[in-house]
Parts: structure tokens; C-alpha cells; sequence
């Protein structure tokens, strides 16, 4: 059996090194290794997007790396989206529109949609839906969850232009 | 009940753990950990039905890193006995024998062994090296094969009234009955009968199941565990592993959806055998593919509905078989689908027959109004032909025949105050009707829906703080924020603000016998248990403020948040002033209740759905679609409207693409989320909902139940609308492209466009 | 999932010589979003994982109008539908790229990957086919070109021997007035396999109103994606109208032979391959009129 390999990487900002085997994905070191349990295991298939981080910007399926390659990797994940000043104006929104009712897809969905507004900062509904096509949620039929998404798009966009 | 409007029920404040889940703080089941902890994994049958020969179980614990293995050797022999628990009687040795299989294995996926090793990957790695020999036997995997004569016997000691002592498949058949159908028939103008088929669906929730139990030296055992019903888990896993139930605490974590499908157990007991064989704390994870091939989905079926009407459109009769897939042990909703078919209708003649048969696919559990989406399907678009044939709107027809207060139920005594009427007329003047919907291939369908919600045992305390603010404490496990709308109840009894009640769900040993959350019973019975214990509260607060005023309790009143005297109005004291002298009158102040409703308010929903179809294709592009559900009174608004858009989009989800496909060796098909197609965020459009506020009497705010009835239209809604598309009727679910897309072109051939159900 | 080891090579070289070392122990890796999945099934149970992302040749993008392009093998799909040049002058394989999966597996899964999966259903091959794609196979005795067309053998089998790894693809450039399309047929709008896939490239010569190239694949209707040669041919030296659409149509549906599995019927396939190729036809021409000279 292979021996656990050391891996450097940076999460949410702060430099983590952490020892996993090889056959382990980056979504069982973050929940069970490093006690990040806000990405959640929902398929391991890449199928429902509920272990969605964000690996160097790009939203990606934690369940579909494996933990050895997030070396010299930048990984953003729910916990390092509010700051200590307070929540992101998604997690607001998301709150303020009632944008979730079991909660489980919510990490995810937010990280997708924080890496769909970083790149483009006013999406179509189209484009919301269509970037969060890879999150799925059984509970809220996603109404309210792209309501979110334009109302936080809209209150980044202005302040930006303040 | 209050006569004033409220000031804090129908606002919609930040949910109190709102926080919690939009930073990933908030621990679902996987999420908790114990130190030394061991990871349990499960083998499962490949067959579908085959007799178990042996077991080898020492290749597996050979395996370094493996503690235990276990079977159901490990567990009581349980009777064939029945226990309360979910909305239903559970039959313990069935349930036991559905998480552990003993000597027969009864659907792909039915669990063998399990395995506790020091990480999950070498318990996965662990079960692959357990050698079973079975001995297989042909699988029954429709309704008509279980039914039909000379069929395979799944289990041979069952029985039913009606077939005496003959071996069968068919664990019950049930009957209502209400004037003579012959009769209504002959007094028809139109008369349309339609044979349906819907397949078997799984409630989807994102969260696996999970289970973390410790068994404890002294015999006393934990569970942390996410589930629907905190108190069920305690009955049954105490059972299945054969401890006093007490001696057992369930804890409830947040849970990840559960729609009826996590108010029975499947790791929790193995779970803690495990515990109890290697002295460890044992943590197990469902993975999705046993989830979807073990865990209970609900039932697939084959109805047959006929249905009468004279020529101005009033429903004379209307005669329905049902059978519906229990799976491999007994225990379908076709008796709440009997119940339902047609009770949105005042109809003078019927005669419902419903069968329970047995096959070869997992038990079935309850998913969200289980049964009536399946009875909908059948009796919305049958009502649909029979509005056609009559020249009359869709909506219009259902206006003709809708039940009202006085109406005869199927089951049950005549409907009190209710809101279907209402829901129609709701939908007829909603901007979604009134407008034009053109185009080609382009189609409109309604469909309504009843479900009559449960009551049960539900309790609540409430401590009051010295700084004014008050802590709640609920048995009602919150899939959907409903701790946030039990607050609000709270706080409007208390007269204080939302944000100043602290909610907490307690588990079973911190708060009182409570029901678990299902059978949209949480805002109404849960609701009416938070009530009374905020007005024990105030109760005990007017005491206090008699002290303080000098007066009797009985002249205390209460009003806009001040405490007075009727006979000295002038002199007042605020809530936090009473409340802040707490100490000096007489300790901490803390209200109870517990309470059992037996008679709650019943839901009906209508839903308008407009779609586009393909007509090269078959594919269904759904363009707007609009619930209306009669609410009683919505406690939290916006989470009443999530569980309706909820509801709305589970429903469509069931009329386009899901469905478990079974080849002809039993063996499912499709165990993953890539082809269990549920809608995602690109599949469906806005929902809009329509809160019809007609409220339950008897309650104390009014309040229904409204988890349930609005996934029960949707399917027939879909169906609808595509015959208005394309002109063609589908009696199948779901209405996925290549069936659709036979029937259309059938139609274009002039074939008959009543296909028949895809191999299910 | 069973032990593994994890090697991730940064030369062509080094991945060789491991290869050739291993052979049929090891299996590469490019975005992962097939065989982790194999893996943690047991379908695939590989002593050594290579992860050939370090790699420079299989990360580029490289595309002149005279050169044409060459395509790494381990290129994410998010990275090619970025790409202004893919967008332009071969938007049929970008498209098929972009319907890869969601945006989560776009950042992973790989053109090569997804080739070398051998699935038939895979929505690159078809519009591989269509551009002419070469591949550049190395292995240590050294390096051939495989068409796209020939590169499946079988459902999950390819042409490549253990020691053997895709490189890049070689795509000719794009002629004036020619470009490319590729549509599938799923259940839902995103998320799922294809049900059908076709991809078309098509080369006008405006003057004389005709088209003169035409190449058209077919995935998810046979053990291997097809490359559909009669109805290519049914194609060109001829104007592109209804008629002349209709019998590449049919021809494809001939060159098809798609089973009844859970994601449609053999019946329903045959129909879609009709309804796509006249469609995917259609756009390809359509692109080909508005796509300026070079």
C-alpha cells in the first residue's frame, strides 16, 4: 500500500499542508482531515454538485479530485466566504430570499455562484441558471435560489459603481 | 383565537440557523465525528431474489484494519409483530429483515452483512472480500407478474383476508364503496375509462443516509443520526437490536431532505450493532447508489380509472382498480391513494379497490403525500377527457364538482371548512391564466390535488429570560425552517419579536414525545404545541405581574406587549419589566405542552403548468407553472412558497424523467444521479404560488398543513397541457422523450395513442 | 476504492518510461471525472494512477489559420469554450466540449480524457470526426496518428496499448467558408449523456452555391462513435437544400446501429440521428456562408 504522500496548498487564503493516501479524494481530506465538513458528500459521481470548492477559480467537484493533486493548488471553499467583518452579500441574499429549506445544497450552489459572479458580474437569468445547472437541490425548485443570485449580482454591481 | 391580526405570524424574519447553513457550520449526520471512531460499510445482494446459502466472513476479517463483520445472526429474531412509528404500523421482523437480510435476499441491493474497519476504504474493500453462495430464484418485478396466477412467491408465510390461506403476492386489498357505480353510469352522458402505469421514483433528498452510534459499557447507547423523527429512530433501532428503547438516545442532526423517506431506519441499528460487537464508536454513510437500490422509494403502479358525467359536465360515477409496488415487504400508500383519487369531487357513486402486492424491489417508503401523485396522475387527466367531451373549461369542470364543507370524504366524516374552491378560483384569476399562451406545439393543463395531513403527538417548552428574550425547545426535526416558523408562533403568543426567541430541536431525552416531521404536521400540530406552552407562559407571567400590580391573576390581562389590570388600566407593565423581576416572583418562568390533534385541517392544491413540446423529439420544455394551495395561515410565507415551488418541481420531475429502470434479471439500472434524472436548475422555470388562506377551524391560528399537496397535481397538470400541445393523452409516468415521441408520431399515423408502458 | 499509487510526470519522457515500466498496472489520468468514478466502482482497479496534467504538449492550445490547431490531450473543456480562436473556427468542438458536463466537471474533464474513455455516447468524438482530428499516440517504441474515427474499438476500448498515451490532437485548418456543429439529444437540459450526438463540418464554395467538404460522426448509435461516410459523401459537389439534407439523413440513420439501453430505445435513437443530422447539417452550412475569409 502507498505510503501517505504530504500535501501544500492553500485554503481559503491560509498555507495547510496535511498527509492523505492517494486513493483519497480532496472532499474526504477537507471534511475528514481538516474538519472543513461545509462541503458535503451527495453522489460521488460529479453528478450533483454538493462538494463544489473552487480549485485556482474554477468551480470544480471536490469528489472528483484526488487529494494529492490540490498541491500548489489555491482552493476557496463555504468556509472562507464570509469574512470576520461579516457575511457575503450572496449569504445574505440567500438568507433574505429564503434560498434554501434543508440546507444541504447550499455550500455548493454558493460556491458556484460566487465563481459564476466573479467572472461575470451581470448574468442573465439564463446564465445563472445555466451555471448552476451542476447543483442540484430536490427542496426549493431553485425559484428563490436564482432570485438570490440576481438580487446579490445587482447589490455587487452597485457597489462597485459607488 | 385572535380576533387582532397578528403582528408576527405571516412576517418573514431571517431564519434563526440560517447562518449556520449558508457558512457550512450547521452539522448534518455525516459532519459529527468521535474520537477512535470506526467506519461501517455494507454488502448487498446482486440478485434479486435468491435464497441465502452461506455467509464466509474470514477473507473479510483477515483484512488488517477490520474489527467486526455482522449478519443478522448478530440481531433478534424478531415476530411478525406491528409498532406505531412514521404515519403507519411498522411489522418488526419485516424491518429488521429488510436491513439485514436473513436466508432470503428480496431486491438488488437487499443488505447481507456489514462491515466496521478503521477507515471506510478498507471496510469498502473489507465487503468485497465476503463470500456469499446464493441460490437464485426467477425475480417478480410488475404488479401483473406478482398478481397473475402461478406467479413467484416472494414470501410464503404471507397472507390476505379476501385469499384465505392460498400463498400470494398480494399483502392486502382494500375497498371503498359510496352509492351504486352501476347506477351513476347509466346516469352518464360521457363515460371515459384509462388504464395508467406510473414507474417507481425515490424521493431524491441530496443527503445520504448516515448514522453515528455508540454503545456504551453501561448499556446506554447514542445515536447521532439525520432523520425525520428523532423518537422513531429510538423505537426502531432499539428493537431491531433487541436494548430497552430507553436505555437509547437519539440525537437529530440537520438534515439534508428527507420527503418521508428518513422516517424508518436502515444504518441506525447496524450501526450500533456494530458499536455494541467492537466496544467503538461506528460512523456509516449510505452511498448513492445503495440509497437509490435500498433505500424505500415509492411505489410504481398500475391504475384503472372510469369515470362518468352528464352532458353539462356534473361527475355521476367513477370506478377505480389500483395496484401499487409495496416492494419486498408489505406496506404501499395505496390505501391513502384510495383515499384521495377523488375526494377533491363531490361524486354520488364510486367504488375504489386498492391492492398491496409484493415485489421484488426495495421496500417502499413514504415520499411526500405518498400514494396520490400516483391516484392524480389517473383522476386529473381522466376528468380532463371527460371536461373535453363536455365542451367545458378545465378549470371550470373541476369548479362544477369541487368538494365544499359538507361534502362526503372517502374515508372519514364529511368534509369541515376547506379550501378547494377557493384554490381554483385562485388559479382562474391569476396572471398566469389570464394570459395568452400561444405558439405551436405550446399547451395549458391544470390538475388538483388533496392530501389529508396527520395530527399526532407533538410538545414544545418555553423558558422565558430575564433580558426579555425566550429560548424554544421543539421534538419537531426542521427539514425546511421550521424552527424558524415555530418561533414566530412563540413570539406572537409572547408578544415579543421573532428575533428574540432562541428555537432548538431537543432530542430524546431533553424534550417530550414528539411525532416525527411529516404528514405536514409540523406547523399544525407542532404549531398548536408551541402555542400552548407560550400561553402557559403568559400564564404564569400574569401571575407575576399580579404580584408586581398588586392585584389577582384573574384581572391581569395582556395586550400590544403590556401587562394591566382591567380595573386600573393606567398602570402597566412591558413583558421584559415583568420578566426581569423573575427572581423576586417566584423563579424562572418556563411553559409546556404536549398535545395529540386528531382531527387537522386537509390540503388541496391547484396547479396550472404551461409546456412546449418538441414534436421531433418528444422533449417537454416546461414554461411557467403556478400553484395555488389553500394554506389555513402561513405561519413563515416565504417558506410556505419554497415548499410549494418544491412540491411543484418534485412533480414535474416525476412527469418528465424519473423513473428506476430494472432489467429483465431485477437488477436496477440506473443507481446513480446521472441516469435517476432529477430537474436541475436549467430544467425548470420561475414557480409561482398563490397562498389561499382559508383557515383550518378548530386550530388556533388556522394554520394546515403544507408540505404535501402540491406535489400531488403536477404530473397530471404536465399531462394536460401536452395533450392540449400535441393532441396526444399519455398514460404512462413519466412522460419521458422516446414515450412521448411514439405517441406522437403514432398519432400522426393514426394508431391508437394510448401506448403502452416501456418495459418497466 | 482499492490502494493506488500517484505519479504525475512534468515531461513527455518521464510519462513514457513510466508507462512502458507499468504497462498494464498503470492507467492515465487526465481530468479524473471518469476514472475516479471507475475506480471507486471497482470497475477499474489500476496499481499506478499517472496524471499526465503537468505535461506541457498535453496542456496547450496552439492554432494558426495556415497550421491549424493542435489540441493537448489534457486541456480542460472550460479552457477550449474560453478560447476566442476555438469559439471561432471550430465552434461545433467547442460546443461539444461545453456539453460535457456541468461547469464543476468542464474544469477537469479533457477532450483526451474523453477519447480515450471510449464511451460511443462521448460528445467530443462526433465533432472530432467532423474536424478530421488526428491523434499523436507516443509510446516508447516511439509515436503514430490514429484518426479519430479509428481511435474506439469497442464500448470503453480503444487503440492505445498500455504503455501508450494520447498526446494531442491534430486538427487541419479551417478552409474559407467552412465550420462546424455538434448537437445531442438529452432528456434534460444539462447534466446527462448523450442519448445521440452528432457533429458536422462542412466546407461551402459560395461562388457555385455547393458544398465541397462534409464530414459528419455519430455518437451514441453503435459500440464505437461512427464516422458516417455515405452520408458525408451524400453531401458534397451538392447544393445544401431540403432534399439533399434528407438523404445525408437517412444515410447516417443507415450507418447507425444503436441498442435499446436505459437512456432511449434503438427505435428512438434511429429517429434522433435523422432529426440531429438534418439539424447539425443546417448550422454547420449556415456557419459556413457567415464565416469570413481568413
Amino acid at each position: 500500500m502507498a505510503k501517505k504522500t504530504v500535501v501544500e496548498t492553500t485554503i481559503n487564503g491560509e498555507t495547510v499542508e496535511f498527509l492523505c493516501e492517494p486513493r483519497e479524494s480532496l472532499l474526504e481530506v477537507l471534511r475528514d482531515e481538516l474538519e472543513l465538513t461545509g462541503s458535503k458528500e451527495g453522489c460521488l459521481t460529479g453528478d450533483c454538485g454538493a462538494c463544489t470548492v473552487v480549485v485556482d477559480g474554477r468551480p470544480t467537484c471536490s469528489c472528483l479530485v484526488l487529494a494529492v493533486e490540490a498541491n500548489g493548488k489555491k482552493i476557496d471553499t463555504i468556509e472562507g466566504l464570509a469574512r470576520p467583518e461579516g457575511l457575503h452579500v450572496l449569504q445574505q441574499k440567500f438568507l433574505e430570499h429564503a434560498a434554501l429549506q434543508c440546507g444541504i445544497c447550499t455550500p455548493g450552489v454558493l460556491m458556484s455562484a460566487k465563481a459564476l459572479l466573479d467572472r461575470t458580474p451581470n448574468p442573465t437569468e439564463a446564465e445563472i441558471r445555466y451555471a448552476l445547472a451542476g447543483n442540484l437541490c430536490r427542496c426549493t425548485g431553485y425559484d428563490k435560489i436564482v432570485r438570490a443570485v440576481v438580487d446579490a449580482a445587482k447589490t455587487l454591481s452597485s457597489a462597485r459603481a459607488a | 383565537m385572535a380576533a387582532k391580526p397578528f403582528k408576527v405570524i405571516g412576517t418573514r424574519p431571517i431564519r434563526h440557523d440560517g447562518v449556520d447553513k449558508v457558512t457550512g457550520r450547521a452539522k448534518y449526520g455525516a459532519d459529527y465525528s468521535l474520537p477512535d471512531m470506526l467506519h461501517g460499510k455494507m454488502l448487498r445482494s446482486p440478485h434479486a431474489h435468491a435464497r441465502i446459502k452461506s455467509i464466509k466472513c474470514d477473507k473479510a476479517l483477515a483484512l488488517p484494519g477490520v474489527k467486526a463483520v455482522i449478519t443478522s445472526a448478530d440481531l433478534p429474531d424478531l415476530p411478525d409483530k406491528m409498532e406505531m412509528a412514521g404515519e403507519a404500523p411498522v411489522n418488526l421482523a419485516h424491518l429488521s429483515q429488510n436491513l439485514l437480510a436473513r436466508n432470503k435476499v428480496l431486491y438488488d441491493g437487499h443488505a447481507i452483512a456489514a462491515v466496521a474497519a478503521t477507515s471506510a476504504h478498507i471496510a469498502e474493500e473489507a465487503v468485497r472480500l465476503i463470500e456469499v453462495e446464493y441460490e437464485v430464484l426467477p425475480p417478480v418485478m410488475t404488479v401483473e407478474d406478482a398478481m397473475k396466477t402461478g406467479a413467484t412467491i416472494l414470501n410464503p408465510k404471507l397472507r390476505n383476508k379476501e385469499e384465505g390461506d392460498k400463498e400470494t403476492n398480494v399483502a392486502s386489498h382494500i375497498q371503498f364503496k359510496r352509492g351504486e357505480v352501476e347506477d351513476g353510469f347509466k346516469a352518464a352522458d360521457y363515460v371515459v375509462e384509462r388504464e395508467f402505469k406510473t414507474a417507481m421514483v425515490h424521493q431524491g433528498y441530496l443527503e445520504p443516509h448516515n448514522a453515528l452510534a455508540v454503545y456504551n459499557a453501561d448499556g446506554k447507547s447514542t445515536i447521532w443520526t439525520s432523520t425525520q423523527g428523532s423518537f422513531a429512530v429510538r423505537a426502531l433501532a432499539a428493537a431491531v437490536c433487541g436494548i430497552p428503547e430507553t436505555t437509547l438516545k437519539v440525537v437529530p442532526a440537520e438534515i439534508g431532505g428527507g420527503f418521508g423517506g428518513k422516517l424508518t431506519v436502515y444504518l441506525d441499528p447496524i450501526a450500533l450493532a456494530l458499536s455494541k460487537k467492537t466496544g467503538k464508536p461506528v460512523k456509516m454513510i449510505m452511498s448513492r447508489a445503495d440509497v437509490l437500490k435500498a433505500t424505500g422509494p415509492t411505489s410504481g403502479s398500475t391504475i384503472r380509472c372510469k369515470m362518468g358525467c352528464t352532458k353539462d359536465g356534473k361527475i355521476t360515477a367513477a370506478q377505480v382498480w389500483m395496484a401499487y409496488e409495496a416492494g419486498a415487504y408489505p406496506g404501499s400508500p395505496v390505501g391513502a391513494g384510495a383515499m384521495v383519487i377523488i375526494a377533491p369531487y363531490d361524486i354520488p357513486h364510486m367504488i375504489i379497490d386498492a391492492y398491496d402486492v409484493l415485489v421484488n424491489r426495495p421496500k417502499t417508503a413514504a415520499y411526500r403525500a405518498p400514494g396520490a401523485t400516483n391516484a392524480a396522475m389517473a383522476s386529473e387527466t381522466v376528468i380532463n377527457e371527460l371536461a373535453e367531451k363536455c365542451g367545458i373549461d378545465q378549470i371550470e369542470f373541476r369548479l362544477l364538482n369541487a368538494a365544499k364543507e359538507g361534502t362526503a370524504q372517502t374515508a372519514g366524516p364529511p368534509f369541515k371548512k376547506i379550501g378547494y374552491v377557493e384554490c381554483l378560483e385562485a388559479l382562474k384569476n391569476s396572471p398566469h391564466y389570464k394570459s395568452k399562451l400561444e405558439g405551436p406545439n405550446r399547451g395549458r393543463g391544470v390538475a388538483g390535488g388533496f392530501w389529508f395531513n396527520v395530527g399526532m403527538n407533538s410538545s414544545a417548552v418555553v423558558n422565558v429570560n430575564g433580558d426579555g428574550t425566550a429560548s424554544l425547545v421543539i421534538g419537531s426535526v426542521d427539514v425546511g425552517g421550521t424552527r424558524a416558523a415555530q418561533a414566530m408562533v412563540a413570539a406572537e403568543v409572547l408578544g415579543i419579536k421573532a428575533e428574540d426567541v432562541r428555537p432548538s430541536v431537543g432530542d430524546t431525552e431533553s424534550i417530550g414525545y414528539t411525532d416525527m416531521t411529516g404528514g405536514s404536521r409540523t406547523a399544525v400540530t407542532t404549531g398548536a404545541a408551541v402555542f400552548a406552552a407560550a400561553e402557559d407562559a403568559v400564564k404564569q407571567l400574569k401571575e407575576r405581574a399580579a404580584k408586581l400590580l398588586e392585584k389577582k391573576p384573574e384581572e391581569i390581562a395582556y395586550e400590544d406587549g403590556s401587562f394591566y389590570a382591567a380595573s386600573d388600566p393606567s398602570k402597566k407593565l412591558t413583558f421584559k419589566e415583568v420578566v426581569a423581576k423573575f427572581a423576586r416572583t417566584g423563579g424562572p418562568v418556563s411553559g409546556q405542552a404536549s398535545v395529540n390533534l386528531r382531527a387537522v385541517g386537509p390540503s388541496f392544491a391547484a396547479t396550472l403548468i404551461d409546456v412546449e413540446v418538441d414534436p421531433d423529439t418528444g422533449k417537454v420544455k416546461v414554461l411557467r407553472a403556478t400553484c395555488a394551495q389553500d394554506v389555513g395561515k402561513a405561519l413563515h410565507p416565504s417558506y410556505v412558497e419554497g415548499q410549494m415551488q418544491g412540491g411543484t418541481a418534485q412533480g414535474i420531475g416525476w412527469a418528465l424523467n424519473e423513473e428506476y429502470v430494472y432489467d429483465d434479471r431485477g437488477n436496477l439500472r440506473n443507481f446513480g444521479l446521472l441516469d435517476y434524472r432529477m430537474p436541475t436548475c436549467l430544467d425548470l422555470p420561475e414557480i409561482e404560488t398563490i397562498l389561499v388562506e382559508v383557515p383550518a377551524p378548530g386550530h388556533p391560528i388556522g394554520s394546515r398543513g403544507v408540505g404535501e399537496v402540491n406535489i400531488v397535481p403536477p404530473p397530471a397538470a404536465v399531462a394536460n397541457a401536452i395533450a392540449n400541445a400535441v393532441g396526444v393523452r399519455m398514460n404512462v409516468l413519466p412522460m419521458s422523450p422516446p414515450r412521448l415521441l411514439k405517441a406522437i408520431i403514432n398519432k400522426r399515423s393514426g394508431s391508437d395513442t394510448q401506448i403502452a408502458a416501456a418495459g418497466r | 476504492m482499492h490502494a493506488i499509487n500517484y505519479e504525475s510526470p512534468s515531461t513527455l519522457d518521464q510519462a513514457v518510461k513510466f508507462m512502458a515500466a507499468h504497462g498494464e498496472k498503470a492507467r492515465a489520468m487526465s481530468g479524473g471525472s471518469d476514472l475516479i468514478i471507475q475506480m471507486r466502482a471497482a470497475v477499474r482497479r489500476p496499481e499506478y494512477v499517472v496524471d499526465l496534467k503537468k505535461i506541457p504538449e498535453l496542456r496547450q492550445i496552439s492554432f494558426s489559420v495556415q497550421h491549424g490547431l493542435k489540441l493537448g490531450a489534457a486541456v480542460p473543456a472550460i479552457e477550449i469554450h474560453e478560447n476566442a480562436d476555438m469559439r471561432k473556427y471550430y465552434p461545433g468542438l467547442t460546443e461539444a466540449a461545453h456539453l460535457i458536463g456541468s461547469l464543476q466537471i468542464q474544469s477537469r474533464a479533457s477532450v483526451g480524457g474523453n477519447l480515450c474513455n471510449g464511451s460511443p455516447a462521448a460528445d467530443t468524438i462526433p465533432a472530432l470526426i467532423a474536424v478530421g482530428a488526428k491523434c499523436r499516440v507516443l509510446g516508447p517504441k516511439g509515436e503514430r496518428i490514429v484518426a479519430a474515427e479509428d481511435f474506439c474499438t469497442g464500448p470503453g476500448r480503444t487503440v492505445l496499448a498500455p504503455d501508450e498515451i494520447l498526446v494531442e490532437f491534430q486538427i487541419p485548418g479551417p478552409a474559407p467558408h467552412s465550420s462546424d456543429a455538434y448537437q445531442r439529444f438529452i432528456p434534460r437540459n444539462e447534466m446527462d449523456i448523450a442519448v445521440v450526438g452528432v457533429g458536422a463540418s462542412i466546407t461551402l464554395d459560395l461562388g457555385e452555391d455547393r458544398c465541397t467538404a462534409a464530414r459528419i460522426g455519430l455518437g451514441a448509435v453503435g459500440p464505437t462513435p461512427i464516422f458516417a461516410k455515405e452520408a458525408s459523401a451524400a453531401l458534397v459537389g451538392k447544393k445544401l437544400d431540403a432534399g439533399t439534407i434528407e438523404k445525408a439523413a437517412q444515410a447516417a440513420i443507415a450507418a447507425s446501429s444503436p441498442i435499446d439501453d436505459m437512456r432511449g430505445t434503438a427505435e428512438f435513437r434511429r429517429h434522433l440521428v435523422g432529426v440531429l443530422t438534418r439539424r447539425v447539417v443546417t448550422l454547420a452550412a449556415e456557419r459556413a456562408r457567415m464565416a469570413t475569409s481568413r
